[in-house]
This record gives structure tokens, C-alpha cells and sequence, in this order.
């Protein structure tokens, strides 16, 4: 089921003979903002993409000369190693070439508002601005100002949508389907954006999301929306197919909303004892970055149910898929 | 007062709750007063304006509790000049303006100048709420009995909130030797945070920051209380909040005299305007929930709510096209109030034009201590004229104001202002000059 790297030599090939692969169908968006307004069609298309770069990646272990020529902007208004490396990898193995903006020491902090940094990095040419704001809605504003295809690398609290489905495509690796599985998140609710995209996007394709933390990070209002609300770990481990443990995101609170770290850890940190409660099966995640010994100790991050790693595998290959599917893709249909 | 030709609104419908006025009349006003209701033909004067109101209402002129005109200081946003073109292509014949100013207007003058300026201006008649704390930090009362000997009618710290129980108590006992109100916008500062909108589902989808309906209600609760304890005038508002309107309904009935008022867009729209993270919808009060806007609906109606004011809160455009954390709360709105009342209140069924008057005329002035909202001979005469069926779609490119930022952007709403006498003065008219043109009798 696990699409595994080949190392057969006959398929690695290079470049020459190159077969573009097929687009999946259902994808016409030119904007990548947030899981909540897709289909489940679109996202299937996102994830089967994904698969598929993937798969060829693995196979030809090169570049995939997909997207040639054009440009992909990272304008981060906010720290990222991971996510911006895997924006800027994505870009490159496709072809493309990448630009690199970041808040700290640019016109933003000399008080430019974003929207004409974006604006300004648009009128050098590029085909994709790939965002990242403390602000809810930041990626959506610039969609309406900008030309090009724009994708949201985190707003805030609100979505991640990459980061969704890159742990949908993981989960989606090992079970082969999301339809029916409990998902449960655990953590800070209240300030992840990687919770909200998980829950629409797991929601849509037909999984049961559980949303669990303290009283504090986990609302009420989550209910009326439909979604589990759990505030004791124990009660659902032996219900879970999977565990997406949130980072506590310490510098975004105004006030504690818990007493001590050591309490929360007591209460909601997966380790081997719980472990021991869960399905033998169970896949262990977490967005990252880890704080060992708060929400994971390092048996279970270490531990063979989890897929940590190869999440972060999965984020190149949906990002490709994105990039591919929002600006090349759209331009190949034309041309077609 | 000036000695202008008269003017004689011929052929509308009066409407005064003041003078008990709901019916056909004709008005004239002459020398900055109203001269008369109803004379006949024969009394007419030899020379006069004649403005045909066949089909619309005639109205005291409107008046607003708390407007913000940003001069001196901000004057990207607006100034007493294009503030008070706006006031009055809305209808508005009195505002009342708020002292946020830099710097701020917490000295005799300040209050004085805002009054030179207005003079000269040729809007509405501008009255100051000077503010309540000295350079409107919540701390020290300002200078508030040489305030009100220059021309303060009230004190407020709006939008800031009064943070100080004890504050607020002082000068609830202080105001009491000058009859004058202390205005408070209710919010508890510690319970808002970095809060960008109503908290609730939506704000929870979006990740914005909230803010809870419990920072408003609970700032009511002290701010009624502390009236209840020190005997002094006090009006809330705007509110925006069920908590907020079952606190006034229990201290009304214990006959406290505090009033309260509401804005136009807490009336019709919900925080599913957020949905699309656009600044101009980043309002205060905030959007609240279709249940909220039922209530104060109904609050306004059954007068529980005692005015309507605009909200008027105008920001310049550069500040406003930024991300929902970074904009400032705001918009130009004092252009559109009557027909965002009109449309969503008197057209709905659920408020007369009696009653839309008395919410955006009679009941402000009575709450600022205005001889203002009346229709009464020897009355001044500020008078609006409304084409109540007149249909017109919001374009904010369009305001007088200097802010183009409104939440009503596109919507389409019936109710408009016609003509807006300040006066005895036309000071606005939405008709071509020829039209009224002096006649002979």
C-alpha cells in the first residue's frame, strides 16, 4: 500500500523520454487557501496528485521538468524552516525556480503594509506566492489583489491547509483510505491552524475527528459544529486510528490556559503507558515541531507506530502537487 | 441665526414624536426658526424658498451621539470639514463629536477650537464630548466643570474604554453639579485582548481573535450599578449584546435613569461577514450573531435602546487595507444610518418612522440635553427631509467623508436623504439647486 522508494536502475532514468503524467480530474482553482471551501473531489485530486509526484519522484530520483521556468515566491511573514524548505524543494524538483522573502529585515518592517510587499514581489514575476502570516485571512486578501496563484503556508490560527493534507496523505498511505477512521487531534485546538485544516479536510473525506485538549484549547463551539469534543485523553484512546498530537504553542497565549506544563503533560502527553491502550495499529503523528516530554515523550516519537518522519516526506510531495495542479496544470488544460 | 429668504416646506408628511406631529403639513421656517406649522397661503411671506416634499417626510433634523472627526491630528482619516459634509448628506443636523483627537480634547481649548472650526464650516452644528480623563488615559478627571463652561455637552473616553471602577464612580458623583452625562463605550479591557470580532463559531473557524459578548455585558453591569450608586447621568452605548440589553431592561425597571444606544450595522448584519476576512467588516462593536441582532432589534423597538447612533468611526484607507489584526476598527457610516434603519427597521414593520425618529432625533438630543428633535414653532429650525421609498445602492467611493470603508458596501437600501436644513440653511440637497428657487407668494 506504502508507495516505497525503488531503487531499481532501469527507472532512473534522467529526464530524456519524459511522460508528463495525467492530471487527476476535478481541480480548477488557482488559489490553494484553506480545506474548509474545497470539495471532497478536490481534495481526492490534491492527494491523488500528490501520490502520483511521488511516485515518479521516487522512481526517477531527479527532477520532474514539470513546471520549467517559472517562479515560485516564499513571502513568510512569520518564522518556518520546515515548511518554507519544503515550498522552495517542491518548486525545484518540479523545475521551477524559487525567491526568497522574509519579514525581518525587509520593507515590511519598515512599515509597508504586506499587500504591497506582495504586490511588489508579484511585479517581479512570479507565478506562485506561497504565504505564511500571523493573520487569519492574510493568503485570502492577497488572492484578491494579486494575479498570480497563491497558496496559504499558514494564516494564523485559521488553516495550513498543506499540512492537512499532507497527514491525510499519510494516513491515506498506510490505511489506504480515510473514510471511516477516528482521527483524533490532541492539543492546543484553539491556536492551530494544522487542527483546523485536518478536521475540514478529514471531515470531507468521511473520517471521525476528535478534537481533544484542555477546556481552555478545545471549545464548545467545535460540538456545534458537528466534531467530537474530548477533554480526557484515556477516554478515546482505545477508539483512535490515529494521533495527531499539537504542539502547545506557548507564545501565543495572553494568559496560561492551563496551570503548568508539568500538569498538562500529565494529562494529554502520548506515552508508553498510553500506548499500551491504544490499537496495535494506531498511527502516532505530530505537525511539528516536536516538544519531547510535553504532548510526545521520545518512546512513542521514536516508536515504530510513528509516522513523523514521513510526514515530513509527504509535505514535498502535496506541495508539488499544488504547485502543479494550481498554476502548471491550468495552463497545460489551456494550451490543451 | 441668519436672515435668509424663508423657506417653506410645502406638501410632506411631519413627522415629530416630540410634538406628537405623524401627519401631512407644511412647514416654515424663517430666521433660523420654525416660524410655522400649517399656515395658510394667505400668511405666506412675499418671498421665499419653496421646497416640494410631496411624498417624503419631514423630520427634526437627525443627531448623533458620538461621531469621530479626527482634527486635529488624524486628518488622513477626516477632518470637521469632510465629517460634517457627510453628517450632512446623511441627514444629520447635530453631531455630537468625540474628543480621541491628538492631541486629545481634555482642555477648554480644545472644545473652543473644535467650535471656531465647526463655525466656518457650513455641516451640522457640532457639539463636543470632551474626554472624561486628562490626555484620555483612564487615570486623572480632566478639567471636566471648565469643560463644560466652554461648551463640553458630555465626557467620554470612547473608544477606549473607562478601565476604572473608581473613575467612573468620581465622576458619576462630579457630573452630577453640571447635569452633564458621562457616555461610556461598555468594554472590560482585560476580558478583549488582541479580540478582532464577536467571538463565536465563526470567529472559532477562522482563528481570529475574539470578542466575547461577557467583556460588554459586564462592563453594562458596572457601569449601571455605579449609576444606581452615585444618582449621576450615564449613557451606554453603543451596545451590542443580549447581556447587555437584559441589564438595561432590569435597571429601567427600577426607574435608574441610564440610556443606552445601538449602530446601524449592529441591526443588520452578522459575523458571517468575516467569513471573507475583509477589513471593512472589522467594525465596533463587532458583528455579533443573528441572535443578537434579533434582540437589539427588538430593544430598539420596544425603546429599551433609547437612540441609534452612527458609529461614525472613519479610518484612512491605508490603514484599513491591512490584514484583520493590523486594521483598525472602523468605518464611514454616518451616510448611511437612516437608510440602514429605515431599510432593516421601519421597512421591516418592526419600527415606525415615529420611532425612527425619536431613536435618531428626539431621544439623542433629550440624552445630550439639546434643544434639538422637535418640530415646534420657535423651535430651531433643523429639519431633514426624507424620500422614505427612494431605493439607492452603497457606494462608499462616493461618501463625502474621507473614509470609503463601509461594512453596507454594495447593499442596496431604500430610505434617503433629500434635503438637510441647518439652521433655516439648506446644507444639503440631493436636488438640483433650480429646483427650490425663491417664488414669489
Amino acid at each position: 500500500m506504502t508507495t516505497t522508494p525503488t531503487d531499481d536502475p532501469a527507472s532512473a532514468s534522467g529526464t530524456q523520454g519524459f511522460v508528463p503524467p495525467q492530471r487527476p480530474a476535478g481541480w480548477h482553482r488557482r488559489h490553494l487557501l484553506d480545506l474548509e471551501s474545497l470539495t471532497a473531489a478536490e481534495i481526492t485530486a490534491l492527494l491523488d496528485a500528490a501520490e502520483t509526484l511521488k511516485r515518479l519522484t521516487n522512481q526517477c530520483r531527479h527532477k520532474i521538468p514539470l513546471l520549467g521556468g517559472r517562479t515560485l515566491a516564499n513571502l513568510f511573514f512569520e518564522n518556518s524552516t520546515r515548511t518554507r524548505n519544503s515550498f522552495s524543494l517542491a518548486a525545484k524538483r518540479l523545475g521551477a525556480d524559487t525567491v526568497e522573502f522574509s519579514s525581518a529585515g525587509s520593507s515590511v518592517s519598515k512599515g509597508e503594509t504586506f499587500i504591497d510587499t506582495a504586490k511588489t514581489i508579484q511585479a517581479m514575476g512570479v507565478d506562485w506566492v506561497v504565504t505564511r502570516h500571523p493573520s487569519p485571512g492574510t493568503p485570502h486578501q492577497l488572492s484578491r489583489e494579486l494575479n498570480c496563484c497563491v497558496l496559504n503556508a499558514g494564516d494564523g490560527a485559521h488553516e495550513h491547509p498543506t499540512q492537512g493534507l499532507l497527514d491525510m496523505l499519510t494516513i491515506r498511505e498506510h490505511r489506504g483510505r480515510l473514510e471511516g477512521l477516528t482521527v483524533a487531534l490532541v492539543g492546543d485546538i484553539a491556536h492551530s491552524r494544522t487542527a483546523r485544516s485536518n478536521m475540514w479536510g478529514l471531515r470531507k473525506l468521511g473520517a471521525h475527528v476528535i478534537v481533544c485538549g484542555p477546556a481552555t484549547l478545545v471549545s464548545p463551539r467545535w460540538e456545534e459544529l458537528g466534531f467530537e469534543v474530548a477533554h480526557d485523553l484515556d477516554d478515546i484512546l482505545d477508539r483512535c486510528d490515529v494521533l495527531n498530537l499539537l504542539r502547545i504553542q506557548f507564545e501565543r497565549f495572553a494568559s496560561r490556559p492551563f496551570p503548568s506544563v508539568h500538569e498538562y503533560a500529565n494529562r494529554y502527553a502520548m506515552n508508553g503507558r498510553r500506548m499500551r491502550r491504544c490499537r496495535d495499529d494506531i498511527l502516532i503523528m505530530a505537525p511539528g515541531p516536536i516538544n519531547r516530554g510535553v504532548e510526545i515523550t521520545p518512546e512513542v516519537a521514536d516508536g515504530p507506530q510513528s509516522v513523523i518522519l514521513e510526514q515530513v516526506t509527504n509535505g514535498i510531495a502535496v506541495r508539488m502537487a499544488a504547485l502543479w495542479l494550481l498554476v502548471g496544470g491550468s495552463d497545460e488544460a489551456d494550451r490543451g | 441665526m441668519n436672515d435668509l429668504t424663508p423657506i417653506l416646506i410645502d406638501g410632506g408628511h411631519l413627522v415629530s414624536p416630540a410634538d406628537g406631529l405623524d401627519r401631512p403639513g407644511r412647514l416654515l421656517l424663517r430666521r433660523g426658526r420654525i416660524e410655522a406649522i400649517d399656515l395658510p397661503d394667505d400668511d405666506l411671506p412675499a418671498y421665499y424658498h419653496r421646497i416640494d416634499a410631496r411624498g417624503c417626510l419631514v423630520t427634526p433634523g437627525l443627531v448623533d451621539l458620538g461621531v469621530e472627526f479626527r482634527e486635529p491630528g488624524y486628518e488622513e482619516d477626516e477632518t470637521i470639514d469632510t465629517g460634517g459634509a457627510a453628517a450632512v448628506a446623511g441627514g444629520y443636523t447635530t453631531v455630537l463629536c468625540l474628543g480621541n483627537c491628538d492631541p486629545p480634547i481634555d482642555a477648554p481649548a480644545g472644545v473652543e477650537s473644535i467650535g471656531r472650526i465647526a463655525a466656518t464650516a457650513g455641516g451640522p452644528r457640532i457639539r463636543v464630548i470632551a474626554c472624561l480623563s486628562q490626555g484620555r488615559k483612564g487615570e486623572q478627571m480632566a478639567e471636566l466643570g471648565l469643560l463644560v463652561k466652554a461648551g463640553a455637552v458630555a465626557f467620554s473616553d470612547s473608544p477606549g474604554a473607562i478601565g476604572h471602577n473608581a473613575l467612573l464612580k468620581r465622576a458619576l458623583e462630579y457630573c452630577r453639579m453640571f447635569d452633564i452625562p458621562i457616555f461610556d463605550r461598555p468594554v472590560d479591557p482585560d476580558l478583549v485582548d488582541r479580540g478582532v470580532m464577536h467571538e463565536g463559531c465563526v470567529s472559532l473557524v477562522l482563528g481570529l481573535a475574539g470578542l466575547p459578548t461577557e467583556a460588554e455585558d459586564l462592563a453594562v453591569a458596572r457601569d449601571v450599578r455605579l449609576a444606581e450608586a452615585t444618582g449621576g447621568r450615564l449613557h451606554v452605548g453603543p451596545i451590542s449584546t443580549m447581556g447587555s440589553i437584559d441589564l438595561l431592561r432590569w435597571v429601567k425597571s427600577r426607574g435608574i435613569p441610564v440610556t443606552a444606544s445601538a449602530c446601524p450595522h449592529n441591526l443588520w448584519q452578522s459575523d458571517e461577514m468575516l467569513r471573507g476576512f475583509d477589513p471593512r467588516f472589522k467594525v465596533h462593536p463587532p458583528l455579533r450573531s443573528p441572535r443578537h441582532i434579533e434582540m437589539l432589534r427588538q430593544a430598539v423597538a420596544d425603546g429599551t435602546i433609547d437612540a441609534i447612533q452612527s458609529g461614525h468611526m472613519p479610518r484612512a484607507r491605508e490603514k484599513k487595507m491591512n490584514d484583520l489584526d493590523q486594521a483598525p476598527f472602523g468605518a464611514a457610516t454616518l451616510e448611511t444610518s437612516l437608510a440602514v434603519v429605515a431599510t432593516r427597521m421601519v421597512h421591516t414593520g418592526i419600527l415606525s418612522w415615529s420611532g425612527l425618529v425619536q431613536r435618531m432625533s428626539t431621544g439623542p438630543a433629550r440624552i445630550a440635553g439639546l434643544k434639538a428633535g422637535t418640530l415646534a414653532v420657535g423651535a430651531p429650525a433643523d429639519v431633514t427631509v426624507i424620500d422614505p421609498d427612494e431605493t439607492w445602492t452603497v457606494d462608499p467611493q462616493r461618501f463625502y467623508s474621507i473614509c470609503h470603508s463601509s461594512p453596507h458596501e454594495g447593499d442596496e437600501v431604500r430610505g434617503r436623504v433629500i434635503y438637510t436644513i441647518v439652521d433655516g440653511e439648506i446644507r444639503f440637497t440631493r436636488r438640483p439647486a433650480l429646483e427650490h428657487l425663491a417664488t414669489t407668494g
